[in-house]
């Protein structure tokens, strides 16, 4: 499978400013140095904890936030020091589908407009092949022709977040961001949405960077996932192996902070305590290093780096 | 089509019964403005010593002022100016504050920065005072009032709209746009602008009454229309410590006058706001 996307030591910093003069007084440093790769085809979930930087860093590929240094590659081709005019051809091949299916679509627009706008941007077809291709795209994911004309305060949280899906397919992109897409939906609701979007992936061959904090979720939808803590990733691996067997005891701790059906089945290992550090000040060497029950020395003193464990299985720690 | 628009009217009056108040209002005194010549029993500028403070009787429907002229034919007359005036002054300041505050809260930076600290500078003035030295500067004439009347509106509109802009321009549906590679220019006019409508027209309507009160003071001041040109104001003014008493009809006739037009404007206004947002239909 060819790769379509790279991302080398990707961060941001968010400045703090202060006083008169908006001096930078320190950083948010809500990604700090993320590497991934993302086939085509294929789906990179994206898990962490509220705060983590995973939002950023799918804002970041699609340099809807500019990064403060790395390197974003679509197809070999870097991005990160493109123009808005050479950008323009690149955003037709990467979209985004917004977390919150309220905000997401402009309330004074009627959804057909707001499917058609990608297209209208970008100049493709006349009036008329402009609506046909919106309806085309209503009916993929799954919506009545008729209701294209409402504005989106008709719609249920579920049905918006299709017409995004919708907005997000109009140019036939390659890959999309999924920005926590099914978080604010009922669950019967989000098992639809994801099921459209897997439908889709296999028809239109696309590749999704899915960005979520339910484990379940991105366990059923991911092929590859990465689990990220306070900006940078700590273990990145095929989805069975990672669920099988987490090395990193950040990992480790999340997936047994999952709730079993089975109240007889109580898992007592694995608790972490505390709460996430701030990202203005992060702990030194690992990240992950006050709250870690294994910790040793070394781990406050130096940054472990992301190295294969077993094949296609990475973990950033020292230890194991 | 025009059944389209036919049914859209029925429907919006049925729906919005206080804005239809609001347009009658507005109407007649637009209409009365406009063919004042025909409408208006007497000629506004005549006088008539015999008939000097008459009380309204036949001759005279709302009386007369202290030189005998026929106060109803002024209150039409006066329509003109002051309808002119607040409606001119209104759009003129709304327009120019929205732009500036649109511009101002999207770009950002040290552009937002300058307009606001100017903004600041006007507002730091009292409305009339800044009035004043425009018509001062420009000389005593209609469109001049308007201008000087339009100008000290603008850095309060611009704010409003401003900080709207500032939340609107960091919600999703603007980044779901800007991801689509369209350009900020058109980002501004149809995603943000649009939603900052409401806010704009309660605004606009607020401030339409204190423009006729503020052309009121500066024709008092001989800044205003230049004399012998009625405007609701300047009756309300001149008259309103020498004769509400001995002749009250002086003063409450431009008073009831400016008080409906703000009335109607209100009703209008709040109707327009809920019939140009698509959430409150249905």
């Amino acid at each position: 499978m060819a790769t379509l996307i790279e991302v080398n030591e990707l961060k941001k910093h968010f400045p703090i400013r202060k006083g008169i003069f908006s001096r930078a007084v320190g950083a948010v440093r809500a990604v700090d140095g993320v590497s991934f790769t993302i086939n085509e085809g294929e789906t990179l979930g994206l898990v962490g904890e509220s705060g983590c930087g995973k939002t950023t860093v799918g804002r970041t590929v699609l340099r809807l936030v500019e990064p403060t240094s790395g390197e974003i590659k679509v197809r070999g081709q870097e991005i990160t020091g493109l123009s808005r005019t050479d950008m323009r051809p690149l955003r037709r091949q990467m979209q985004i589908v917004f977390q919150d299916p309220f905000s997401s679509l402009n309330p004074r627009i009627r959804v057909n407009e707001i499917v058609g706008e990608p297209l209208k941007v970008h100049g493709v077809g006349n009036k008329t092949e402009r609506n046909d291709r919106v309806e085309q795209l209503f009916k993929r994911v799954g919506m009545r022709p008729e209701q294209m004309t409402n504005y989106p305060h008709q719609f249920s949280g579920g049905q918006r977040q299709r017409v995004s899906i919708a907005r997000a397919l109009a140019l036939d992109p390659s890959f999309i961001v999924a920005d926590e897409p099914v978080s604010a939906l009922d669950v019967s609701i989000q098992a639809q949405v994801i099921n459209l979007l897997m439908d889709l992936q296999s028809e239109l061959g696309l590749s999704y960077l899915f960005v979520s904090h339910n484990l379940a979720v991105v366990e059923h939808i991911s092929h590859r996932v990465a689990v990220m803590y306070l900006g940078r990733i700590v273990e990145y691996a095929d989805k069975v192996s990672l669920f099988a067997n987490p090395v990193h005891p950040y990992t480790e701790a999340l997936l047994a902070a999952v709730p079993l059906p089975d109240p007889s089945l109580q898992r007592t290992k694995h608790r972490v305590t505390g709460d996430v550090p701030s990202p203005i000040n992060p702990p030194s060497g690992c990240h992950f290093h006050p709250r870690c029950p294994i910790a040793v020395a070394r781990c406050s003193e130096e940054r472990p780096m992301l190295r294969e464990i077993a094949p296609g299985h990475q973990a950033a720690c020292h230890l194991r | 089509m025009k059944t389209g628009f036919l049914n859209d009217v029925v429907y919006l009056s049925r729906r919005y019964p206080l804005g239809v108040a609001g347009v009658i209002i507005m109407s007649v005194f637009v209409l009365a403005a406009i063919f004042a010549g025909t409408v208006s029993p007497l000629d506004p500028f005549t006088t008539n010593p015999r008939a000097s403070l008459a009380k309204p009787s036949a001759d005279h429907l709302m009386g007369a002022d202290m030189m005998g002229r026929d106060v109803m034919s002024r209150m039409i007359h006066g329509a003109r100016i002051s309808l002119a005036v607040s409606i001119g002054a209104t759009f003129i300041g709304s327009g120019l504050g929205a732009a500036l505050g649109l511009a101002s809260g999207y770009i950002g930076g040290w552009f937002d920065l300058l307009i606001q600290r100017a903004a600041e500078v006007m507002q730091s003035l009292p409305l009339l005072v800044m009035a004043l030295v425009i018509t001062a500067s420009l000389g005593p004439s209609l469109p001049n009032t308007i201008i000087a009347i339009a100008i000290p509106l603008v850095p309060t509109v611009a704010r409003v709209i401003r900080s709207n802009v500032l939340s609107l321009r960091e919600m999703p549906f603007v980044e779901a746009a800007k991801a689509t590679g369209m350009s900020e220019f058109r980002i501004a006019v149809v995603h943000v602008l649009p939603n900052t409508l409401a806010p704009l027209i309660v605004l606009a309507t607020a401030q339409l009454g204190s423009t006729i009160l503020t052309e009121a003071s500066l024709s008092f001041l001989g800044l205003g229309v230049p004399e012998p040109w009625p405007s609701w104001g300047r009756m309300l003014s001149e008259s309103a410590a020498e004769y509400v008493r001995t002749a009250p009809w002086l003063v409450i006739f431009p008073g009831l006058a400016i008080s409906l037009v703000v009335f109607g404007t209100n009703l209008l206004g709040d109707a327009l706001r809920d019939a140009l947002d698509p959430r409150q239909r249905d």
